[in-house]
């Protein structure tokens, strides 16, 4: 895998110049002493100081010499000395950036103490602390060079290796007896090798300009030797009569110093650091995953994100529109009508493919589906929230008679959505801004959406804590999110999302990064208060129990498709779709029989990139025939308020055992409890 | 397979003045051959007596115990770990047989050759479609990756395995697999195991013995049914009405 | 000054015990740990205060780096190879010269009495005198030092005023990969002037407004129009890289869960951006700003040595060369002490605009 992630960096306009530009600098460095020593050393003391002529392509100095050719041949030096003076300092760095893991922890903070203050100080100020101690010239400046930039990538390497040490494979790799200089060769330094590379590339440019930098001020190579930055020097010192004579070394100076750092940019590109292109796809495609608080289930390194798999088109057929038959015709108390809702994203991805659905005033309704399912995108589409490259298309969207699709983005727009529609997201520890006060954060939908004072507004956000359950409100009011706990800013989330009255909230996953307890207190505030506004619900998780235990309707969701809708006392007793029994099935619940294998969905949840013909559950299911590989079924009526979209609808009961009066164990301690 | 005891296990993080106490003299034993769940809400302490149990996090009083004999800081140790993020327990930059051969102790008989095989038989044991040993952890699931941190924990030769929160970052379809393949490997290999989770269902349905934590304590223990069908402390009882429950419906507040 | 709990078992305060937890209904507030104990504990307590703590540690973590800086100048003398005072008169000076001047420098005497003499001098404000021109260092760090602050002073002004409005607008715009073309060449001219060195971008300059327009003089301080090239100099490379970086932090902030949920209340852009994305964006940008800082400081001494701006930076290099230790010495002080004020404001700054404190906890 390694080659091809490397080449990558050369694919790109700006990579294969930058590499051009270091490959001729490296031939003429090779050559150019050979060839044309004798060349650039000869004077010619008729023609001192002159300007560019077909002779002297970029004059000649004081001495009558050459520039051109001088340039040409300083480049070996020039090159020379700052790969020496890179090499220095990477390695002077390395030793410093991972003896910490290696000596232990007490020899390690001393050291990591010395490099944190050592970073502090400009490259610069050591280099002259050094070019001081080790005199001046050739040799002074390259070890000034080399050990002033020894700070920078000791404090890097340590970062770099500190957060992969963190990692779970190296506690592993330890509790396996795996000794530290194997860790570290074996463990860490590949892991961080790529970025070590892009930097010291970076590094090389820097030394190369610090070179410039030091003959300039006549610290650097002394004559008869001449580096770039020695013809620099002469040159400026007679800048203001005879400008070229730098203007050779100056441009030399700057293109190699650019090679170096176009090359280290495009290979970070490359190797795939931030903004990647695939990066917020990735991100929304996962929004929904569950992890709970406190201990983000990160992607490790930059070859493990599974959704940067290369995606393969869509098949040339378009997608059959599997809009149910709806009565056109919408029930008078409808709050949001939703009509074959499709999101995509460049590149084939296709993470919902037409999702239709209706609300009522007063209803609750979960939408289920594993991670990728598109439940979230679904949600997020509705409330106007994604942004490109997701691209959004419906036949309908309304909220409140309202068409959300044709929606001019104005002003009115924007009170309209504002107080009609509330949100809850998942983690209520990132979805509340860190650096300013909770009220504040609630306060401001009154502000902006419906005309009140600061202070009105404050009494309102008040008002709110108090309605979500939060103790002593006023006090809250002024602290930052990171002083409540987690279940307390949920409930002034859910305090947010009903600041303006709303008629429908929105709430994804709201309870996924929660402890239990918590989760049960914040799912009956969610319902009390929907109970209280007569509000609309949409209720996205990925538990299918959670959304029978909230919801009045439960629409589950597979590969971005709804494949069952059904009412939530429905659920157990006849649910049809073999993907909606297989949830039920596969969650052990505390009525599970142990004695019994758990039911398994073989394969891996449906890839958005990589949506086949047919059904999308087919390769999971073991129900699925050549019709269900060829034709993907549409949502149709399987009874009352039951619709099914699937080939072989099963019959039979799912499996699973119920809780049923107070017969059951648990239910006596659920009866013991509130007595 | 031995038996895992805590006697008096605390560790205290932080500075002396400012730190915490994670864990809280605790007392626990998992018996040889049993799984013993350990509940608790994040933050209760679970992951850092698990930690403790390997050495990765220092006790501050105490010990840990592995059929009578302390568990080492450095070195092979007794007690292997499967942890909870699939997606960071691989080494990314090695195929899955170098990861499991890895962990398979130095005395191991024959080459490198025997290694491998040996890396190929755990995989099998743990379920692992064939071939799979020979790819990057970048192209399995998150279910196929647990199997693999297990194949690694087993190829250490453990007395005792420690699962930490094995199966919450799976989604639910792949979820149930992984158990399987748990409650499997425990019946067939009588291993002796501390199975750490916060979902409570899933703790039943794998443990014997289920002990639940609050606040660095273990505020109860005993066999699984018991606790669960009459949990004996408050908090327990909390948990236990937490549990979300198919068919019941949820009432608002009063 | 308290009693710690115990070595290998820390004392456990009741209050956190599980037992004794007062039911908080799960997510209530964790109670605060109550001062058990007489007057000694409230002390404690108010000590333990984070704010208290925070300054206690910063102000050591200065002290040891201040010693550190201190004692680095000290040894620099030393640590030349041969007779420094040999190496600053030249070879043409007798030996009788170059012993009184030893004598006189006090290089004779044992190193850690000459430490102890160094330390204390520094005290007392004296850090010796020239051995070219016999002048007392301080005096002339007096003098040149108003030169560089206004220099870099002025620069850092300009560098943020570009590059916080540049950095924001071009995070706006080019947020989700959009107009990858306008993200495509503001990188290319960023990585551009960013590379240039500042020296060379200086003699560009003069070049084209001071030799062909006229319009700034080549050289030396003067009025208003003086400062033009050397403050445009010195603060170009460090904006481009400050907005460079900026622009990815606001990408960053756009990308979090806060600025969704800003964009759910349906916030006007203006408040979006300006009240929910710069505040967190340019939080994490001032550790960088604070390096920039510094390095634009170090800066002077090759912006100085082109416009012959009567600063820190001529002086210090002029000294160099002419291996004129006491001033260098005096000087590399000065900066030092520049650097680690830079850093305690830069950190001071963070924990008054970061409620999360993180660094006053860590």
């Amino acid at each position: 895998m390694g080659t091809s992630r490397w080449g990558r960096s050369l694919r790109t306009p700006l990579g294969a110049c930058a590499a051009a530009l270091l490959a001729v600098m490296a031939l003429i460095a090779i050559l150019a002493p050979v060839l044309w020593t004798g060349t650039a050393n000869a004077f010619d003391t008729s023609a001192i100081l002159r300007g560019p002529s077909p002779a002297h392509w970029a004059g000649t100095n004081n001495l009558g010499q050459d520039v051109f050719y001088q340039v040409l041949v300083a480049t070996r030096l020039t090159a020379a000395l700052a790969l020496a003076a890179t090499a220095i300092g990477v390695g002077t760095g390395l030793l410093l950036g991972t003896a910490p893991l290696v000596l232990g922890r007490r020899a390690g903070r001393v050291i990591t103490a010395v490099v944190n203050i050592a970073v502090a100080f400009p490259a610069l100020l050591l280099a002259l602390f050094f070019a001081v101690i080790f005199g001046v010239g050739a040799r002074g400046a390259l070890l000034a060079i080399g050990f002033a930039s020894a700070p920078t990538f000791a404090r890097l390497t340590r970062t770099l290796s500190a957060s992969v040490a963190g990692l779970d494979y190296i506690a592993a790799a330890r509790i396996a007896g795996v000794g530290r200089v194997r860790l570290l060769t074996r463990h860490v330094l590949p892991n961080i090798g790529e970025t070590l590379i892009v930097n010291a590339t970076i590094a090389a440019g820097d030394a190369l300009l610090a070179f410039a930098g030091l003959s300039f001020l006549g610290l650097g190579v002394q004559a008869p030797s001449y580096d770039w930055g020695k013809l620099l020097y002469d040159g400026l010192n007679g800048i203001y009569v005879h400008p070229v004579a730098a203007l050779a070394p100056g441009i030399a100076v700057i293109l190699a110093g650019l090679a170096f750092n176009l090359f280290g940019e495009a290979m970070a590109r490359a190797l795939g650091v931030p903004e990647l292109a695939g990066g917020a796809i990735v991100r929304a495609a996962r929004a929904g995953r569950g992890t709970r608080a406190g201990r983000g289930t990160r992607r490790a390194g930059a070859g493990a994100s599974p959704g940067s798999a290369p995606s393969t088109t869509l098949p040339s057929t378009t997608l059959p529109s599997t809009a149910p038959p709806f009565s056109p015709t919408e029930p008078d108390d409808c709050v949001l009508s939703v009509r074959d809702l499709q999101v995509s994203f460049p590149g084939g991805v296709h993470p919902v493919r037409g999702v239709s659905l209706t609300l009522r005033r007063g209803e609750a309704v979960g939408v289920v589906g594993e991670s990728g399912s598109g439940k979230s995108l679904t949600a997020l589409a509705i409330a106007r929230l994604l942004e490109p490259p997701a691209a959004i298309t419906a036949d309908q969207v309304r909220l409140l008679g309202h068409d959300l699709l044709l929606s001019p983005g104005d002003g009115v727009e924007r009170h309209f959505l504002g107080t009609s529609l509330g949100m809850v997201f998942q983690d209520p520890m990132t979805s509340f801004n860190p650096v300013r006060h909770v009220g504040g954060q609630l306060a401001e939908v009154a502000t902006q959406h419906q005309g009140m004072t600061r202070r009105q507004a404050a009494a309102r956000a008040v008002d709110r804590l108090r309605a979500v359950r939060i103790p002593s409100p006023e006090r809250r009011y002024r602290q930052f999110p990171h002083e409540l706990s987690g279940g307390m800013r949920q409930r002034a989330m859910i305090g947010m999302a009903v600041m303006g009255s709303p008629a429908l909230v929105i709430a994804d996953e709201p309870t996924t990064a929660l402890d239990v307890t918590v989760q049960r207190e914040v799912l009956r505030l969610l319902k009390s208060q929907q109970a209280a506004e007569d509000l609309a619900l949409l209720f996205i998780s990925h538990d299918i129990t959670v959304v029978g235990q909230v919801c009045d309707r439960v629409l589950v969701m597979y590969a971005g498709r709804i494949v069952e809708s059904l009412p939530s006392a429905a659920l157990a007793a006849s649910a049809r779709h073999p993907y909606t029994r297989a949830l039920l099935a596969a969650v052990p619940s505390m009525e599970t029989d142990r004695e019994q294998p758990l039911a398994v969905v073989p394969g891996r949840p449906a890839d958005p990139a990589d949506v086949r013909p047919g059904c999308a559950f087919a390769p999971r299911c073991a129900f699925a025939d050549d019709q269900c590989r060829d034709a993907d079924p549409v949502l149709t009526s399987a009874g009352d308020g039951h619709q099914v979209a699937c080939w072989h609808p099963q019959a039979s009961p799912v499996p699973i055992t119920l809780v049923s009066g107070a017969a059951t164990p648990a239910a006596t301690a659920d009866a013991r409890e509130t007595t | 397979m031995s038996e895992l005891r805590f006697e008096g296990a605390t560790v205290w993080f932080g500075s002396r003045r400012h730190g915490h106490l994670a864990a809280d003299h605790v007392d626990l034993v998992v018996p040889s051959g049993a799984v013993v769940g350990l509940v608790g809400e994040s933050g209760s302490g679970k992951s850092t007596l698990a930690r403790a149990a390997v050495g990765l996090a220092p006790l501050t009083a105490g010990r840990v115990l592995v059929g009578g004999q302390p568990v080492p800081r450095h070195g092979r140790r007794p007690v292997q770990m499967v942890f909870q993020d699939p997606f960071a327990s691989l080494d990314p930059r090695m195929t899955v047989g170098e990861s499991v051969a890895e962990a398979i102790p130095r005395g191991f008989p024959g080459g490198r050759a025997s290694r491998r095989a040996e890396a190929s038989r755990l995989g099998l044991l743990v379920g692992l479609p064939d071939g799979v040993v020979d790819s990057y952890p970048a192209r399995l699931s998150g279910g196929q990756r647990q199997r693999v941190a297990l194949a690694r924990a087993l190829a250490g030769r453990p007395e005792v395995i420690i699962a930490d929160e094995i199966t919450s970052a799976l989604d639910v379809s792949t979820q149930g697999a992984v158990l399987n393949v748990v409650r499997d490997l425990q019946r067939e290999l009588r291993l002796s195991m501390l199975f750490i989770s916060h979902n409570l269902a899933v703790v039943r349905y794998v443990c014997d013995v289920v002990a639940v934590m609050r606040a660095g304590r273990i505020v109860e223990c005993g066999p699984a049914e018991q606790v669960l069908a009459a949990p004996g402390h408050e908090y327990t009882r909390e948990l236990l009405a937490a549990v979300p429950r198919p068919g019941s419906v949820l009432t608002a507040e009063d | 000054m308290a009693l710690p709990p115990g070595g290998a078992t820390p004392r456990t305060p009741r209050a956190m015990s599980p037992a004794a937890l007062p039911e908080t209904g799960g997510d209530g507030t964790a109670p605060e740990r109550s001062a058990s104990g007489g007057g000694l504990d409230s002390l404690i307590a108010a000590a333990a205060s984070p704010w208290s703590r925070f300054a206690a540690r910063r102000l050591g973590q200065l002290l040891i780096s201040v010693l550190i800086l201190v004692t680095a100048s000290f040894l620099m003398i030393h640590l030349v190879p041969g007779d420094p005072v040999r190496a600053a008169l030249g070879l043409d000076a007798s030996q009788g010269v170059v012993n009184a001047r030893r004598a006189a420098l006090g290089l004779n005497d044992p190193l850690w009495l000459q430490y102890v003499h160094y330390l204390r001098n520094l005290l007392t404000g004296k850090m010796g005198d020239s051995i070219t021109s016999g002048l007392p260092v301080a005096q002339t760090i007096g003098q040149r030092l108003p030169a560089t602050l206004e220099l870099a002073g002025c620069a850092f002004a300009v560098a943020i005023a570009v590059a916080v409005p540049l950095g924001l607008t071009m995070g706006v715009v080019t947020r989700g990969g959009r107009r990858r073309g306008a993200e495509l060449s503001f990188t290319a001219v960023a990585v551009v002037l960013g590379a240039i060195p500042g020296f060379l971008l200086a003699f560009g300059l003069i070049d084209v407004f001071s030799v062909q327009l006229g319009w700034t003089p080549v050289a030396l301080q003067g009025g208003f129009s003086s400062y033009v090239l050397p403050v445009l100099s010195l603060a170009i490379g460090p904006s481009v890289i400050l907005a460079r970086i900026l622009r990815l932090e606001v990408l960053a902030a756009l990308q979090a869960d806060y600025v969704r949920t800003a964009r759910a209340k349906r916030l006007p852009s203006a408040r979006l951006y300006l009240g929910h994305v710069l505040p967190n964006a340019l939080t994490a940008t001032i550790t960088v700003c604070g390096l920039l800082l510094a390095g634009l400081v170090a800066g002077t001494v090759l912006i100085e040595n082109v416009f012959a701006w009567p600063g820190l930076g001529q002086t210090m290099v002029v000294s160099i060369i002419s291996k004129d230790y006491p001033v260098v010495q005096g000087i590399v002080l000065v900066y030092g002490t520049g650097v680690l004020l830079v850093n305690l404001v830069v950190d001071v700054t963070l924990a008054l605009l970061d409620p999360r404190s993180t660094i006053r906890e860590s």
